[in-house]
């Protein structure tokens, strides 16, 4: 019933090897898939913390404005967005005539914004959160050292809130991970987008998605893994005793 | 003329996601209660069945699931009635995707019910079996009015994400609002148009949840002493 044959085939299309048909690149696959989400991860990250203290901040208007864009990429599905930015976008001529139609009619390009933008939404949250409940003590030991607000940030603030932040991002990342597979509904030829190829080549559907699903579950094991490495290296403070 | 009258189809397409996502949940609730009970049920097979479940499913992409459950279910389907020497059956996609969105969903329902029944204190049960009352008694009458205001939250959040989740149906063929959408922005030629008023609507099913959920969560934590902050 089910092919094994073909499974051993096309399993090298995933790794970026090639197997002729379809046609695929060594980028393709897997990856694919770690280059997006590891790109759209580092960015999210580069824009979320900025955010996240924007939107903490006693200026209203800073903290309204920073909670609009989180609760609005956060409301809508990512696939959604995606479309917006990859189709939505040509609709305006002043888009296509200017120097960003390049990147903007580029899939691969488009992707990576629209899940930047997705993931720093979701972080954003998750770090502003845990500045909220940042323990006074800190604070009060920060300040009776004469640190100025912005030292105080750099150096206590926003490092102890990522340290506590990291169990609820390892969620994050799980999930982006898997939201990631949306790219091969936009051409791209990323885990999903390899099985979508090799189904339309061969019609066979079992094996192309069980292979798909297999690597998307190993990947969330390698990930649920790392996290819990990284927790135990900075977040062992917070563990309870053991004896 | 606003998006040359697809508005309609595309308000059509929002009431058949509302009900598909609806139909899903309570698939969902239904597998995510019997996962939760397998789950903390003293026959180790069931344990583990209960434990693969959750684990396979919440580490594998839902349009994985979806293209792996209705095209694969589909070619079963075909060969199985090939071998009978039956018509080759149609699957419903609305139904289809009720089906997939369930499975799945279930599998986030599951940890949230066991989190819920677990912060429940034992002597709760045990009190109850105390009155005579059966099991299933027990939980409907004891369990059940207490779990909830702790599967809440949790529970919330499976609903968002199951809702956002239905914008991935479309690719099974189901006349949903992307689906309509879709038509829409090749007759149109307002891609941009036509895909925020889709996020409009998602935006407006999202932040009615959030406001109903808020509520019922707010009526099950009545007589809950709060700690005045």
């Amino acid at each position: 019933m089910i092919d094994f044959h073909l499974i051993l085939d096309k399993l090298p299309a995933f790794l970026g090897g090639a197997d002729g048909q379809p046609l695929l690149s060594t980028s393709d696959g897997i990856v694919m898939t770690l280059e997006l989400l590891g790109a759209s991860l580092l960015l999210g990250m580069l824009l979320a913390v900025p955010l996240a203290l924007g939107r903490v901040s006693k200026n209203r208007l800073l903290a309204g404005s920073v909670w609009f864009y989180t609760y609005v990429f956060r409301g809508t599905p990512l696939l959604v967005q995606l479309f917006i930015i990859y189709y939505g976008l040509s609709q305006f001529d002043a888009v296509r005539e200017s120097w960003m139609w390049q990147y903007l009619q580029d899939a691969w390009f488009c992707a990576i914004l629209a899940f930047t933008l997705n993931t720093a939404a979701y972080t954003t949250e998750i770090i502003a959160g845990q500045i909220r409940t940042t323990h006074w003590g800190e604070i009060e030991a920060a300040r009776a050292m004469g640190m100025s607000k912005w030292l105080m940030m750099r150096r206590i603030v926003i490092p102890s809130a990522l340290r506590r932040a990291l169990p609820a991002y390892s969620n994050e990342v799980i999930m982006m991970m898997q939201s990631t597979a949306v790219a091969g509904l936009v051409t791209l030829a990323d885990i999903t987008g390899v099985a979508r190829r090799i189904y339309s080549d061969t019609y066979m559907a079992f094996e192309p998605f069980l292979i798909a699903g297999a690597i998307y579950l190993v990947l969330t094991f390698v990930f649920v893994w790392l996290f819990k490495q990284a927790e135990q290296r900075w977040l062992a403070y917070l563990a309870p005793r053991k004896h | 003329m606003f998006l040359h009258g697809y508005l309609p189809s595309i308000l059509d397409g929002a009431v058949l996601t509302l009900k598909l996502a609806a139909a899903s949940l309570a698939v969902s609730v239904v597998l995510g209660l019997v996962g939760a009970m397998f789950k903390m049920a003293p026959s180790k097979p069931l344990r583990t069945l209960a434990e693969l479940y959750s684990t396979v499913v919440r580490g594998v992409p839902d349009l994985v699931w979806m293209f792996l459950l209705f095209f694969g279910v589909q070619m079963l389907l075909n060969d199985l009635a090939a071998a009978m020497g039956w018509a080759a059956p149609d699957i419903d996609p609305f139904i289809a995707g009720v089906l997939t969105l369930g499975f799945i969903f279930g599998a986030y329902m599951t940890e949230t019910f066991r989190g819920a029944i677990m912060a429940v204190p034992k002597g709760q049960m045990e009190a109850g079996a105390a009155y005579g009352m059966g099991p299933l008694r027990i939980f409907w009458r004891i369990t059940f009015p207490q779990m909830v205001r702790f599967a809440l939250p949790s529970f919330t959040n499976n609903w968002l994400v199951l809702v956002k989740s239905t914008a991935l149906v479309s690719v099974i063929g189901l006349n949903d609002v992307m689906y309509r959408a879709d038509a829409a922005k090749s007759n149109t030629q307002e891609p941009f148009t036509v895909y925020m008023l889709v996020a409009v609507i998602f935006l407006v099913i999202t932040s009615v949840s959030n406001i109903l959920l808020g509520m019922l969560e707010r009526r099950y934590s009545t007589g809950l002493k709060e700690n005045g902050l």
